[in-house]
């Protein structure tokens, strides 16, 4: 991120937290009114503002109270166990790291599950964008291909994955399939679409003059695929990876919610039975900082490449 | 000795307006070390005969050899470079990346690809550019990497359509005179489509006058011209004689439309 794009975001941020705070009062403060009406007592309007953010269940927690969740469930005492805690009090920077492995190893805490979440989203990943570019070069080349995948790929994405997700588990369980690869096959269902599409459309970047070039060299298919297609493509696939690796962690967490093996869905699935929105949205923040953090790699790897192929920006 | 011979060519083609007829009985004889230059409107069937020459569209009716073979066999033989309006280079590929394209398409060893792409770079005076980018050249050098690229596999005959078209005045002169001084050194057959009257005279040795509706030759004229051209030939007579009998072929064969 460059300095000049820093402030405006910084002030959409500001923005956005001063009015969740706001927000915050009138949601929770249902609950604070109904507790003093029960005591039979006044409620000042001062310790009604300060209630509202300090509830153990608010309808809708602070900022602050998320923040401070996110301590708790990753570096904090709760999350890496009571030794642990008191070895590496006070905090230093190598005590930071023992906490992030003892942190990892434990499942009460969010590395934990934010990990288990990431493997099964890249496995995913790599499935769906490989499928994806598979579909794409069989649509490009063959004929009834082109006439018949497009269709199905599309009707493919209008299934909700909420019903469609726990079909999959139970088919692949019931085959003796379990743990990671389920999840990594719904993540690849979503992620291999984007990819489809921008691929098809890269593979055909070339124009009739670049094809006629080929075809006056007398150059095999193979030739034209690796030395044009394939390298003309390349700034349709990063477009559709960005979106495809989104796409495979929305996949990933909503396998997750009918198996309750360990993951982010599952975080926001037991947060939501006991009522803890806090560790909804804590969930919930780790999954929007691992998207924006993997859509934020594949988009240096874009750079990257795309430069070094003298079509960068 | 003929190089490309066509024989009462014709090529139609089918759209949803109708027939068009791009090419209608032309024939026609380009002999070896010519340089040709096919000039008309749009539509008068100039690049769609440089096209059908390299085979990349088929004709109708009629035949058409290069080499003495069927233009497909022509093409399999590598019998000519083909150099577009628009140079066409890869951006992700080095200027002589991009020369080298149809060596490593065409499985010239490792060693013999750098020798010709050293050669070819000489010959369009672009050494010292072997290492940069397309975007990081002009336009006039762009297509002059283009010509390079055309003339790395050796081929006898280098068609050119309308190569310099989309160039500026001043860069398109520099270019006609640095393309007489290639042509002189390499002795190809050239055939080249244009739109100039100027260019066509210029270049020539040759140049074949059209017409569109139906595409069809309205006169062959041979140039006088000495081979040694420097740019104010274009001020001599002789010169503006042959210009002036282009643009009279040209109104004869357009007149009845405008």
């Amino acid at each position: 991120m460059t300095m000049r794009s820093a402030g405006p975001i910084l002030t959409v941020v500001g923005v956005l937290m001063a009015l969740w705070y706001l927000a915050v009062v009138p949601m929770n403060a249902p609950w604070e009114r109904d507790q003093a009406a029960r005591a039979g007592r006044e409620l000042p309007f001062f310790e009604l503002l300060a209630n509202t953010m300090a509830q153990e269940r608010p309808v809708l927690p602070a900022p602050h109270q998320v923040l401070i969740g996110m301590w708790t469930n990753t570096l904090g005492c709760d999350a890496v166990g009571r030794r642990a805690c008191r070895d590496t009090t006070p905090l230093t920077l190598t005590g930071v790291g023992q906490r992030l492995v003892a942190s990892a190893g434990s499942n009460r805490s969010l590395v934990y599950h934010a990990w288990v979440t990431l493997t099964a989203t890249m496995l995913g990943f790599v499935i769906g964008t490989g499928a994806g570019i598979v579909l794409a070069v069989g649509i490009v080349y063959n004929r009834a291909m082109d006439a018949s995948v497009m269709p199905w790929a599309i009707t493919s994405q209008t299934v909700p994955i909420i019903a469609l997700a726990p079909m999959i588990i139970v088919v692949l369980n019931s085959v003796g399939v379990s743990g990671i690869v389920p999840k990594a096959i719904i993540a690849a269902y979503l992620s291999f679409f984007p990819v489809v599409v921008g691929m098809v459309k890269g593979l055909r970047a070339p124009d009739a003059m670049q094809m006629d070039l080929m075809k006056t060299w007398s150059a095999p298919g193979a030739s034209v695929f690796a030395k044009l297609r394939l390298p003309s493509s390349m700034p349709y696939l990063f477009a559709s990876l960005k979106v495809g690796i989104a796409a495979a962690l929305v996949g990933t967490i909503v396998g997750e919610l009918p198996v309750q093996e360990g993951g982010l869905g599952v975080r926001l699935l037991s947060g939501s039975y006991y009522g803890q929105t806090v560790q909804i949205w804590t969930a919930l923040l780790t999954a929007a900082i691992l998207a924006a953090g993997l859509v934020g790699i594949v988009g240096a790897i874009e750079r990257r490449v795309l430069r070094r192929m003298g079509m960068g920006q | 000795m003929s190089v490309i011979e066509a024989q009462n060519l014709s090529l139609t083609f089918q759209t949803n307006d109708g027939p068009v007829h791009a090419l209608s009985d032309v024939t026609l004889t380009i002999n070896k070390g010519e340089f040709v230059s096919f000039i008309g409107p749009s539509g008068c069937g100039k690049t769609t005969f440089l096209r059908v020459v390299a085979d990349l569209e088929q004709p109708t009716s009629g035949s058409v050899t290069v080499n003495g073979m069927t233009p497909e066999a022509a093409r399999k033989a590598r019998a000519y470079g083909f150099v577009f309006q628009a140079a066409g280079l890869y951006p992700w590929r080095t200027i002589q990346g991009n020369v080298r394209l149809p060596l490593e398409i065409m499985g010239y060893s490792r060693a013999d690809q750098e020798a010709r792409v050293k050669r070819v770079m000489d010959l369009v005076e672009l050494t010292g550019f072997e290492k940069k980018f397309p975007w990081q050249l002009s336009g006039g050098m762009q297509q002059r990497a283009s010509i390079a690229r055309a003339l790395a596999f050796d081929a006898d005959i280098l068609l050119m359509d309308e190569p310099f078209g989309a160039l500026d005045e001043i860069v398109r002169d520099r270019l006609n005179e640095e393309l007489l001084k290639l042509w002189a050194r390499t002795q190809k057959t050239i055939g080249f489509v244009t739109h100039s009257i100027p260019e066509a005279v210029y270049l020539s040795t040759k140049i074949v006058v059209m017409s569109p509706r139906p595409g069809r030759i309205t006169d062959i004229i041979d140039s006088a011209l000495p081979r040694e051209r420097p740019l104010d030939i274009r001020d001599s007579p002789e010169f503006i004689a042959i210009a002036h009998r282009v643009r009279e072929g040209l109104r004869a064969g357009h007149g009845d439309h405008e």
